[in-house]
C-alpha cells in the first residue's frame, strides 16, 4: 500500500471529504436559493420602474398629445442607464427612443414580452441585446415601448454562478488539504500504536503504547490498552512465579522418590527389603498425585465461574461432618476440637469443595494446636470450629486454635501455593492447604479471612450472601 | 466375575486386565467406545470399567446410551478428569462410581468387587441384621453386640461399621468409606480415617480373641470372621 493509499484510506481522511461534499451541497442550495430570490427581486424591480415609465408618458400624452411624449423621450434616453424607449407611428416608423430594431410581431400588439431581442441605437455593433419590453397601443395609432435591458439580471446570474464555483473551488481545496493534513496527524499516531504493538508483541514486553498527552480519544485507548497490558503483565509474572515454584517444589519430593529407589537398588539384599522399598516408592507417588490434584483443584477453582456446581448447603452440617471426621485424630493428637453451630445454617455453594477446605482449616489447626512459640508456654490444645450467620446474609465457618498463629505480614502469602512459614517445614504437608481454601472461597465469590486470635490463628470461611432466586 | 474394559490406552487396559486375571477374573477387552457399547450391549457382564475419554464414543455417551437400551450392569468410570464436577456428571450419566486416575490398583478391585456383588445379591443384601461371626448389628434398633454383650458405639461408628458389615469379606479402601460414611470425595492429607477405623476396632475387637476388622496392607479394610 503506498503512503498516499494509506492516508486516502484513513478514516479522518474520509470524514473530511464527507464533510467538504456536505457543505458544497448545502452552499449550492444557499446560493441557488439566493440566486432565485434575487432574480425575482431584479424582475419585480424591473416591472415596477416600467409601470413608472409607462403611467408617467401615457398621463403625459393624454394631456399634452404625442409631441411631448416624443419629447420626453428623447430627454429620458439621454440619461445614463435609462430604459427602454420606442414611439412609433402606427406604420411603425419610429419617432423617438433608443430601440434600433424590435420583432414586428412584438409591436403589433400591446402586452408584456419578458425575453425580448433587440438591437440598441447607442450600440455600434448590430448585437441583439435582451429586455423585457411593454408596448403600449395609444391613441391615433402611435405605439409606444418601455423597457429594461436584462444585462443586470444576468449579471446578478453571473455572480451567483461565480460565487458558486469560488466556494466550490475553496470547500474543495480546504476539504483535501485539511483531509490530508488530518489524516496525516492520526495516521502518524496509529502508526506509532501499531508499531509498539507489533514491538510487544515480538517480545518487548514492557514497552507500551505511546500517548500524546492530549487527553483525546486515541489518547484514552492507548491509555486503557496500556493498563490492559499491565494487568497482563502482571498475570504473566504470577503465573511464571507459579510455574517455577511449582516446578521446584516437586523436585523435592520426586528426588526423594528417586533416591528412595536407588538406595533400594543399592543396599537392598533379600525380596523383603525391594519389596519395602517399593512400598515405599507408591507411598511417595501417592503423595505426588495427591499434590497433583490439590494443584489441578486449585487451578480449576482460580480459573472457574460458580455455576453447575453450586447448591444450596448447610454449613452447620460441614462444621459438624468436619469435626466428627477429625475429633479421633484430635483425640490421638491429644488436642480438644469443639464445634458450635446452630441446627442448620443455609449457604449456597458446592458441599463438597466447602467441606475440603473446612477439612484443610481444622488438619492446619489440629497440627499447629500444640506448637509453642518460641520460648512461649504451651498454648492451650483447643480448636474451636463455629458456624454462624451474619445479618448482611453471609455465612461464616471460623476455626480458631490458640498456637503459634501466623505474623501478619505472611498472612498474604501463606495463600500461595507451596508457602510454608518457618517452622512448619519440619511437619508433613506440601503447603497447599491454605491456597485450596482460598480458591474454593473465591470461586464462591467469597473469602478467606486470616486473623489474630491472641494467640493463635483464627481462619474464617466467609460465603457470600446467596444469589436473590438463585436455586435451591 | 466377567468384566468387560474399555480404555483405549493399549498399555493402560492390558495392565488392569493381566490385574484382575491374577484375581481370578474373566475380563475382555474393547478399545474404543463403539466396541464397547456392542460388547456391552451383548455379554453378560457383572462390571464394566469404562474409561471417560474415548475415541469415536466417549465414556458417557457410551453408559448413556446402555441405559437407555435397558442395560443396567455396574459401571465404574475411569478418568484423568477428577473434579467434583465430572464426578457428578459421570454418575448423572448413568454411572456407579467414579476413579480419578491415576488410582491404586487395590482401589479399583476393592471398588468393582463391591459394584458387582451389590449387583448379584441385589435387595436380598439389604438385611436388617448384619452378622459377622459372633458380632452382630442390628439396623432398625442400631444395637451391636458381639458374643451377646452389647458394644457401645458412637452414631459414625455405626454408620462404619454398618458400611463394613455390609461388604464383610470384601475389602473397603479408606476412601471409599470416606465416600459413604461422610459423603465426602476430597483425598484426605492425614489419616484421618485411620484413627476412625482403630477407634472402631477397640470397640468391637478389644478383648476377643479373633479380630474381625482386619487391615489389608497397602488397601484398607476388610470384616471377615478370621476363621474363613
Amino acid at each position: 500500500m503506498t503512503a498516499l493509499g494509506k492516508l486516502v484510506r484513513t478514516t479522518a481522511f474520509r470524514l473530511t471529504l464527507a464533510y467538504a461534499l456536505v457543505f458544497a451541497v448545502i452552499s449550492a442550495g444557499v446560493l441557488g436559493y439566493v440566486a432565485w430570490n434575487g432574480r425575482h427581486l431584479v424582475e419585480q424591480g424591473m416591472r415596477e420602474t416600467v409601470d413608472a415609465e409607462v403611467n408617467g408618458l401615457v398621463d403625459q400624452f393624454r394631456v399634452r398629445g404625442i409631441r411631448n411624449v416624443v419629447a420626453s423621450v428623447e430627454q429620458r434616453t439621454r440619461r445614463p442607464g435609462s430604459s427602454l424607449y420606442l414611439v412609433t407611428t402606427f406604420v411603425g416608423e419610429a419617432l423617438a427612443g433608443n430601440v434600433a430594431r424590435l420583432p414586428t410581431s412584438v409591436l403589433n400588439s400591446a402586452g408584456d414580452y419578458p425575453d425580448t431581442p433587440y438591437e440598441r441605437l447607442d450600440d455600434p455593433d448590430d448585437v441583439t441585446h435582451h429586455a423585457y419590453v411593454r408596448v403600449l397601443l395609444l391613441p391615433g395609432g402611435f405605439r409606444l415601448v418601455v423597457g429594461r435591458d436584462l444585462a443586470e439580471l444576468n449579471s446578478l446570474g453571473q455572480a451567483v454562478k461565480r460565487a458558486f464555483l469560488l466556494a466550490l473551488v475553496i470547500l474543495t481545496v480546504f476539504g483535501l488539504v485539511g483531509g490530508f493534513i488530518v489524516a496525516r496527524r492520526v495516521l502518524a499516531r496509529i502508526d506509532s500504536m501499531t508499531e509498539s504493538a507489533n514491538a510487544i508483541m515480538a517480545g518487548a514486553l514492557t514497552r507500551r503504547l505511546p500517548l500524546a498527552g492530549s487527553n483525546d480519544e486515541l489518547d484514552r485507548l492507548a491509555g486503557s490498552l496500556n493498563a490492559m497490558l499491565d494487568r497482563i503483565g502482571e498475570l504473566m509474572s504470577g503465573l511464571k512465579e507459579v510455574s517455577d515454584n511449582i516446578a521446584h517444589d516437586l523436585k523435592t519430593p520426586l528426588t526423594r522418590l528417586r533416591s528412595g529407589a536407588e538406595e533400594a537398588l543399592r543396599t537392598a539384599k533379600d525380596p523383603q527389603e525391594y519389596r519395602q522399598a517399593l512400598e515405599r516408592t507408591i507411598e511417595e507417588s501417592d503423595k505426588l498425585i495427591s499434590v497433583f490434584n490439590a494443584l489441578l483443584m486449585i487451578a480449576r477453582a482460580e480459573g472457574g465461574r460458580a455455576g453447575d456446581n453450586m447448591a444450596q448447603f448447610d454449613a452447620a452440617e460441614i462444621a459438624r461432618s468436619v469435626v466428627e471426621l477429625y475429633e479421633p485424630l484430635a483425640e490421638e493428637a491429644g488436642v480438644s476440637l469443639f464445634v458450635e453451630a446452630p441446627g442448620s445454617l443455609r449457604a449456597h455453594g458446592n458441599r463438597e469443595l466447602a467441606g475440603q477446605a473446612l477439612a484443610n482449616l481444622v488438619d492446619n489447626a489440629l497440627k499447629y494446636a500444640k506448637a509453642a512459640d518460641d520460648g512461649k508456654a504451651e498454648p492451650i490444645a483447643e480448636v474451636q470450629v463455629s458456624a454462624r450467620a451474619n445479618g448482611d446474609g453471609t455465612t461464616e465457618v471460623s476455626v480458631c486454635d490458640h498456637g503459634p498463629g501466623i505474623p501478619e505480614a505472611d498472612r498474604e502469602r501463606v495463600l500461595e501455593r507451596f508457602v510454608r512459614l518457618e517452622g512448619s517445614r519440619t511437619r508433613p504437608g506440601f503447603g497447599l492447604g491454605l491456597s485450596l481454601a482460598n480458591a474454593v472461597m473465591r470461586l464462591h465469590g467469597g473469602s478467606l479471612k486470616l486473623e489474630d486470635n491472641h494467640p493463635g490463628l483464627r481462619a474464617t470461611l466467609c460465603f457470600p450472601p446467596p444469589l436473590v432466586g438463585a436455586t435451591t | 466375575m466377567k468384566i468387560l474394559v474399555v480404555e483405549d490406552d493399549r498399555d493402560a487396559a492390558a495392565y488392569v486386565q493381566k490385574a484382575l486375571r491374577e484375581e481370578g477374573h474373566v475380563v475382555d477387552q474393547a478399545f474404543d467406545g463403539l466396541d464397547g457399547y456392542a460388547l456391552a450391549r451383548e455379554g453378560n457382564y457383572d462390571v464394566l470399567i469404562v474409561d471417560r475419554m474415548l475415541p469415536k464414543l466417549d465414556g458417557l455417551s457410551l453408559v448413556r446410551s446402555l441405559r437407555e437400551q435397558e442395560v443396567h450392569t455396574p459401571v465404574l468410570f475411569l478418568s484423568a478428569l477428577g473434579q467434583v464436577d465430572d464426578r457428578v456428571k459421570g454418575l448423572r450419566a448413568g454411572g456407579d462410581d467414579y476413579l480419578t486416575k491415576p488410582y491404586a490398583f487395590s482401589e479399583l478391585l476393592a471398588r468393582i468387587e463391591v459394584l458387582a456383588r451389590r449387583r448379584s445379591s441385589g435387595a436380598a443384601r439389604e438385611e436388617t441384621v448384619y452378622q459377622v461371626g459372633d458380632l452382630e448389628l442390628d439396623r432398625l434398633s442400631r444395637r451391636v453386640t458381639r458374643a451377646g454383650q452389647t458394644l457401645d458405639l458412637q452414631p459414625r461408628e455405626f454408620r462404619l461399621l454398618e458400611y463394613m458389615m455390609r461388604h464383610a469379606g470384601q475389602v473397603v479402601t479408606r476412601t471409599m468409606l470416606l465416600e459413604n460414611v461422610w459423603d465426602y470425595h476430597f483425598d484426605p492429607q492425614t489419616n484421618v480415617i485411620d484413627v476412625h477405623v482403630s477407634r472402631l476396632r477397640g470397640k468391637i475387637d478389644k478383648g476377643f480373641d479373633r479380630p474381625l476388622l482386619q487391615t489389608v496392607r497397602g488397601a484398607g479394610y476388610v470384616i471377615r470372621d478370621g476363621a474363613r
